[in-house]
């Protein structure tokens, strides 16, 4: 199911321009188009207003659905099936799903922000609900029976007098019909298959260990190959010079050849292990100019760059908020680090770049758009590029996979061969597009019956980086950051949205971007550090009230959806109401609780956290998570649930152990050593909560619980110690400097 | 050199074209083709390139070729009929107690690691057919998982160490 086609697009058939072969349509009726339908021929992407784009109807009454979102282990290829099952009235084992290929799949926009199945599946069910109205409309005919008349179960539609497939019907030929969104389709009330866990279909390959990642595929003929980089990045803005190359230094590894564009440097080997050796051996003299700030002066900087300033929301009069009789007020300045993406498998990638056409085969969770930045490195017109998508590991987020198809691309091109192109560890940890470092300023003001009536925050981070570093080793292209859009500022949600308060201002100060790390979007970009900030400040000012931190925000929700989830977390944790800290022990082993809520773009999360801290290592351990979702109409509560799992065991990952290290020359992290994460011992139990809500659009399921996660556990340690940790990672040294202050 | 080296996987004798020195891991995954033991780290550190070396969980990637020859070696691929020899089992299994413990719990997310962890599941459960929990986060600590699948994992080790006994007959 997940092998990717191998072969090259027939070049007449790109010649044919921009004609799309499966779109095509005839004008006709609905399904009565003769002739096979052929997919992959030519440049995609499909016209998404047709039917015959989405899904295919086959013989045998089973369906192919053609998805533009990939399968990263959270389940799209099982989910989006149920939703095209649902209704088509097909069982889950008649829908399968193909891999992704700018030839032949729809283009849904990028696997990210959690988009899959909100976005995702409103497409999927209406191009499902106007076939099955086709489908049912010939069956009426066939059958002299009236659709309403009509029952339908795995395919097969009956009426009182005989029965009629839907391979019969349309089996293998075209719908040629457009997607009106006027089909009607299926109450929930009336769903079997969705809003229900069922087993993913990618799990029994894995665990027999014939499922295909992308690291098992090759092409004939071809080369493997490594890129040459120093260890670890420079600044974003800086690149890497080479001084000077000593091609000779690995001559005595046969076969093994340096290719290299600009500062692009990659060697290549028949055999793999003799890449990698040839990668270590090959003698490259770098630029050493100091380029970064280094951990230790890092967010002194950031505070004090001259800063592109937006007004993300002003509400009422905050500042004046503050200065009103009777109110308390609490502020903290926190500071969150960079954080690795560090897929378990370093990024891989494919490519046969030839002089006229290319194919790539990838793990980019935009196929689309990679092709777009592909055309100008290659000098290759876009159609002439065919991207195909291969599964690998889980990356969340934006990982290195477009910087390794575009080495891929590059080394083949060079080269001349067929090209097997797979970074290694270090190069995975030492060239990541991390997560942004950020520094938060928040004050909240509440009133003596614990109503928050003031609220600010400020915050300060880069934008995520623009250009992939092959692209901008090989051709030295400027380091621009993406334009400030939501997910990269300081967030409406997690800052202070889930309270009803009067008067709010958000600052985002946008810190340029070139003098520092890579960055991009890593699981629930940014919003660990907002929740962090901004749920400690509204814990503390509970505590300074007296009032247990719980019920001092059951106070200030208005919404009914985030009472949801923190009553859903709190329910399941049996929280007891009492003040924070309000049990403070000798002892050298403490234990404490901790309540926080958060999300990502939408959504809602909450979550409480148990944790035990030792006082002399400065160990801490979270114990037991409880995380609840609203995520509107849930399509398999089973893959929700372990994304919540996943999410909570992450989030302990990046608020104990995870922050990417750099000196003024580049980064030091660049292995699981140097850049620890969670193990086994450290491992939390965990509690997810799926708050089900079928009537209401379905929302991102697959990050919106770590903020508040985030938050709890800080709130748990102050429960715990009385002490307020203002920088995570929340590490043996941090933690004893604390208990010390 | 080159040549002479032939190594046991899975049951068979296979001639070795590499350079006795070449990690185990170049060789099962390219030269033999083989799915179960995959990069990951290179550095021994993570644990998706284990095999089992005479009964014994080993890290492919930092270990030689040469290394390995007269001795077993057991692939994901052939851990169904290594659990039926060490049990005295008339037939191989399809899956492992483990493997179908995996299915059950729901546990893998991108799967990647599952190579190792099955492997190193696998190991434990020989040596210790009823586990504790504790046991199984001290036998499993050496294995990362990046998606966070951890707790899964331990309820589906717990799982299989009873399944593991009604196979083989072993009264609690």
């Amino acid at each position: 199911m997940n092998a990717p086609l191998p072969s090259l697009p027939r070049r007449d058939l790109l010649k044919a321009g921009g004609a799309l072969v499966i779109g095509f349509s005839l004008g006709g009726p609905a399904g009565a188009q003769p002739g096979p339908v052929r997919r992959g021929a030519v440049a995609g992407p499909p016209d998404a207003k047709q039917v015959d784009t989405w899904l295919a109807i086959h013989a045998d009454s089973t369906a192919t659905l053609y998805i533009g979102f990939v399968e990263l282990g959270q389940g799209t290829t099982t989910a989006l099936p149920q939703v095209a099952a649902e209704e088509l009235d097909l069982d889950l084992d008649q829908v399968r799903t193909v891999q992704h290929d700018t030839n032949v799949t729809p283009m849904q926009g990028g696997t990210y922000s959690s988009a899959s199945i909100a976005r995702g599946s409103p497409q999927v069910r209406a191009a499902a609900a106007q076939a099955r109205l086709a489908l049912l409309t010939l069956a009426s005919e066939r059958l002299n029976t009236p659709i309403d008349q009509l029952m339908v179960s795995r395919g097969v539609v009956s009426a009182p007098g005989g029965t009629v497939t839907y391979g019969e019907l349309i089996g293998d030929r075209r719908f040629n019909l457009e997607v009106t969104g006027k089909a009607p389709v299926k109450r929930p009330s009336a769903y079997r298959i969705v809003g229900k866990a069922a087993p993913r279909k990618d799990i029994p390959a894995k665990v027999k260990g014939d499922y295909t990642y992308i690291q098992h595929l090759s092409l004939p003929g071809m080369l493997h190959a490594r890129v040459v980089r120093p260890r670890g990045q420079r600044a974003y803005g800086a690149g890497a010079k080479v001084l000077s190359l000593d091609e000779a230094s690995i001559a005595g590894i046969a076969g093994a050849k340096v290719v290299r564009r600009g500062d692009f440097i990659a060697v290549t080997a028949p055999l793999e292990w003799d890449a990698v050796r040839a990668a270590r051996q090959l003698k490259v003299s770098w630029d050493p100019a100091p380029t970064l700030p280094g951990n230790a002066r890092l967010f002194d900087r950031m505070r004090a760059e001259t800063t592109t300033d937006t007004v993300v929301l002003d509400r009422g009069d905050a500042a004046g908020a503050f200065g009103a009789a009777g109110v308390r007020s609490v502020s903290m300045t926190c500071r969150g680090p960079y954080q690795a993406h560090a897929p378990f498998a370093p990024n891989c990638a494919l490519a046969d770049v030839k002089a006229d056409q290319a194919l790539v085969i990838c793990t980019s969770q935009d196929i689309y758009n990679l092709r777009r930045e592909l055309a100008p490195l290659l000098g290759l017109a876009e159609p002439r590029i065919r991207v195909q998508f291969c599964d690998a590991s889980g990356t969340y987020g934006h990982s290195l996979y477009d910087d390794v198809a575009q080495a891929a691309a590059l080394a083949s091109q060079l080269s001349g061969r067929p090209v097997r192109l797979q970074f290694m560890r270090w190069d995975e940890h030492g060239w990541d597009t991390y997560g942004p470092a950020h520094l938060g300023q928040v004050r909240v003001a509440a009133s003596a019956d614990g109503k928050i009536t003031g609220y600010e925050y400020e915050g300060w981070q880069h934008n995520w980086s623009q250009v992939e570093a092959s692209q901008q080793l090989a051709l030295g292209t400027a380091a621009t950051e993406w334009p400030t859009f939501p997910s990269q500022q300081v967030a409406t949600g997690t800052c202070g949205g889930m309270y009803a308060i009067p008067n709010l201002k958000l600052i985002n100060h946008h810190v340029p971007g070139q003098g520092y790390l890579r960055g991009a979007w890593l699981r629930s970009p940014l919003d660990l550090s907002f929740a962090f900030t901004s749920e400690q400040a509204v814990d503390q000012l509970a505590y300074e009230l007296g009032i247990d931190p719980y019920e001092f925000r059951r106070r200030n929700i208005a919404d009914a959806r985030w009472l949801g989830v923190l009553d859903a977390a709190a329910k399941a944790a049996g929280w007891t109401p009492h003040p924070a800290a309000s049990a403070l022990s000798d002892a050298q082993v403490v234990s404490g609780r901790g309540i926080g809520l958060g999300t990502h773009l939408a959504s809602w999360g909450g979550a409480v956290a148990e944790i035990e801290v030792d006082k002399a290592s400065g160990k801490v351990r979270v114990k037991h998570l409880y995380a609840a979702i609203d995520a509107g109409l849930v399509v398999n509560p089973g893959n929700v649930e372990a994304q919540i799992t996943g999410q909570m065991v992450q989030t302990t990952s990046r608020m104990l152990f995870e922050e990417v290290t750099f000196d003024e020359t580049g980064v030091t992290s660049l292995d699981w050593s140097s850049y620890p994460v969670i193990r086994f011992e450290d491992c939390p139990e965990v509690t997810p909560i799926v708050v089900q809500r079928v009537d209401e659009p379905s929302q991102g399921a697959g990050e919106e619980t770590m903020a508040a996660a985030a938050a709890a556990i800080a709130n748990a340690f102050f429960d715990a110690t009385g002490k307020r940790m203002t920088d995570y990672p929340l590490t043996p040294d941090r933690v004893k400097a604390a208990l010390k202050s | 050199m080159a040549g002479m080296l032939k190594i046991r996987v899975n049951g068979r004798w296979a001639p070795i074209k590499a350079a006795p020195d070449t990690p185990l891991l170049y060789v099962l995954a390219g030269e033999l083709g083989l799915k179960g033991p995959r990069f990951g780290c290179g550095l021994a550190q993570c644990g998706s390139c284990s095999v089992l070396v005479d009964g014994a969980e080993t890290r492919a990637c930092v270990t030689p070729v040469a290394a390995v020859e007269g001795k077993a070696v057991t692939t994901l691929e052939g851990l169904p009929a290594h659990y039926a020899a060490h049990h005295r089992l008339a037939k191989a299994p399809e899956l492992t107690p483990i493997q179908q413990a995996m299915i059950e719990e729901q546990a893998p997310q991108c799967g990647y690691c599952y190579n190792g962890m099955i492997i190193k599941a696998s190991e434990l459960l020989f040596q210790t057919p009823r586990p504790t929990e504790a046991q199984i986060r001290a036998a499993m600590n050496g294995h990362l998982c990046r998606c966070g699948t951890y707790p899964r994992i331990v309820k589906a080790i717990q799982r299989a160490a009873l399944a593991q006994e009604e196979a083989i007959g072993v009264k609690a």
